[in-house]
């Protein structure tokens, strides 16, 4: 194999055109919705799946390329969706604003908590992400001005498929940049020796902090698109169940893939959904899920692996079949 | 001016000191062989060296700076690199990505310009990868660039951790028995190479090796090593002959015998 071959140039524009199909496709979707032609519960669920995609590529920052293990995700989606509701309920703030302060203060909050977490190794890092989610959750539960227990009612409607798919758009192209580049290779030579990456000088915990700010990031991003779809939002809706649930999307659809994060939150958010009858017995779905995966397919669907609809057969995925 | 000094440098583990008073002096330029007896604390050296540990006592300088207690990455940053005595390669990427990852902080762009891919992300990564393949050339490892680096046979992998050591552009390379698992025509194309690399690459080498004739044959001047202490430094002659290094590992067969 020749040398061309490890030298991929980036076909900037033949790069591009996926994206704005996608794009395309989201603004038609969301025009037909406006006239009435698709169903507005196909639209509400689209954006379901839309951002549980967010959260779950998220969270295969960290989990999948990192190779760390967080698993207290929807903790994050929790101060995104809660900052967002009180500017956009108590302060009349338009949404735009309480998104992005969302992001910005679930991101604080993944700073915080990655302060003590990433100083200590593998399995620290779940307990103390799960611990945060806990205590996030019961934070809310007893805060009266937001509704405690009870909730907070009346989000105005603002999500919308433009919303949603702007930021998974957004999100994946951004996430797919950074992989690409340097910093993936600093996650990858992280994940696959800790130690060994530090003497190549890499500053590890600076680059670990990266991917859980970025991550937690976007799952307050998230949890505002969600809050101002439902419009309404309750400590119930943001607990480990949640978590767990963005676990089962991540580890079905594999590690390390955004792509798989894609398919495995499609696959999983439209599951759950036509489930809806089952009632309470859908909370034994995703950890059922998770388990099975685990045992049976611990690679997920696309472990590790990318579907690229640019050029494909070449680049990654020909360097990766000459190596298998 | 020694590149690297160290001076009574001890590390204890619980009580037990894997090194003790330590002193060492490295001129630039110079290949310097550590040896001694299995546990004699040769790795542990290089562990504090590197900032793997942070050594229990003593003061380590190198390159006019005391960077003693630094943290492992900044040590490498300054111009140290080593290998291990067991692999560690990044086995699942690729041989040029192993290369790529040691290039990583003299990459030219910072996270917004990897987002963007601007101009000036493209241009740095042609670089980077020019200069990964250009190194691999080097050591005759260009036609593995793609393959992944867990897959190559042995003697290449100890060939590809050097060069990735190689590729943080050090001024001090640690080498930690890179000769074992080899046979002894294999390990003489490695000191050759040794040999051909820090001359290449003006270096200076601190060499762990286990078998003597090896070390004898490409070192200027050896140190020993047994629980933890110098016992005995100077040429390979006198080293070959002195009574302590002898006992060291004659008692080392009769204990193995």
């Amino acid at each position: 194999m020749g040398v061309e071959a490890v030298l991929p140039e980036r076909r900037a524009v033949a790069g591009w055109w996926p994206w704005a199909g996608a794009a395309a496709v989201v603004v038609a979707v969301y025009a037909l919705g406006e006239m009435g032609w698709v169903n507005s519960y196909v639209t509400h669920v689209l954006c379901l799946v839309g951002i549980n995609i967010i959260l779950t590529a998220s969270l295969n920052l960290v989990n999948g390329y990192l190779g760390e293990f967080a698993i207290g995700h929807a903790g994050f989606m929790a101060v995104g969706a809660y900052v967002a509701g009180v500017l956009t309920v108590k302060l009349d703030l338009p949404f735009a604003l309480a998104f992005l302060a969302a992001g910005a203060a679930a991101a604080l909050a993944a700073w915080l908590v990655g302060i003590p977490a990433l100083t200590m190794f593998g399995d620290y890092l779940a307990i103390v992400t799960l611990g945060f989610n806990m205590i996030i959750v019961n934070v809310i539960n007893n805060i009266d001005a937001v509704g405690g227990p009870r909730g907070m009612v009346g989000l105005p409607k603002e999500s919308n498929l433009l919303w949603v798919y702007g930021t998974v758009i957004a999100m994946l192209l951004l996430f797919r940049n950074l992989v690409d580049s340097n910093y993936g290779r600093m996650f990858q030579a992280i994940r696959q020796d800790e130690i060994a990456a530090t003497l190549m000088g890499i500053r590890v915990r600076r680059v670990k902090m990266l991917a859980f700010v970025l991550a937690g990031l976007f799952a307050g991003l998230a949890g505002a698109l969600w809050g101002h779809l439902i419009q309404y939002i309750n400590p119930q809706s943001f607990t480990y169940i949640k978590s767990t649930e963005i676990l089962a999307m991540l580890y079905l659809g594999g590690m390390g893939s955004l792509s798989g994060s894609v398919v495995g939150a499609t696959l999983l958010t439209v599951l759950l959904e036509s489930l809806r009858d089952l009632g309470v017995w859908r909370m034994v779905l995703s950890p059922l899920i998770l388990v099975i995966i685990m045992l049976r397919m611990p690679r997920g669907i696309l472990g590790f692996r990318e579907i690229r609809l640019a050029g494909l057969g070449r680049g990654r995925r020909a360097r990766q079949r000459v190596a298998a | 001016m020694p590149l690297l000094e160290m001076k009574g440098v001890s590390m204890i583990f619980g009580g037990l000191a894997a090194v003790q008073d330590f002193d060492l002096q490295v001129e630039p330029g110079e290949l310097v062989g550590l040896i001694g007896p299995n546990g004699a604390g040769k790795t542990t050296v290089f562990n504090v060296i590197t900032g793997v540990y942070r050594p229990t006592r003593g003061r380590i300088r190198f390159d006019g700076a005391d960077i003693t207690g630094l943290p492992a990455a900044e040590i490498t940053r300054r111009g140290i690199a080593r290998t291990f005595q067991n692999i560690r390669l990044f086995p699942e990427m690729t041989v040029l990505e192993n290369i790529l990852v040691a290039h990583n902080f003299r990459a030219g762009y910072g996270l917004l310009q990897a987002v963007r891919r601007g101009p000036r992300y493209h241009a740095e990564e042609r670089r980077l990868r020019e200069e990964a393949l250009d190194l691999l050339r080097l050591v005759r490892l260009e036609e593995r660039a793609g393959q992944p680096a867990g897959s190559l046979p042995y003697g290449e992998q100890r060939r590809l951790e050097i060069a990735r050591a190689l590729a943080t552009r050090p001024k001090l390379l640690l080498l930690d028995e890179p000769a074992a698992g080899m046979n002894p025509a294999e390990g003489r194309d490695l000191m050759e190479f040794i040999r051909w690399i820090r001359e290449r690459f003006d270096l200076t080498i601190l060499l762990i090796e286990h078998h003597m004739p090896v070390v004898m044959g490409v070192c200027q001047r050896i140190v020993v090593l047994n629980f933890g202490r110098i016992i005995a430094q100077g040429t390979p002659e006198a080293i070959r002959t002195n009574p302590q290094v002898i006992e060291a590992y004659l008692g080392e067969q009769e204990a193995a015998g």
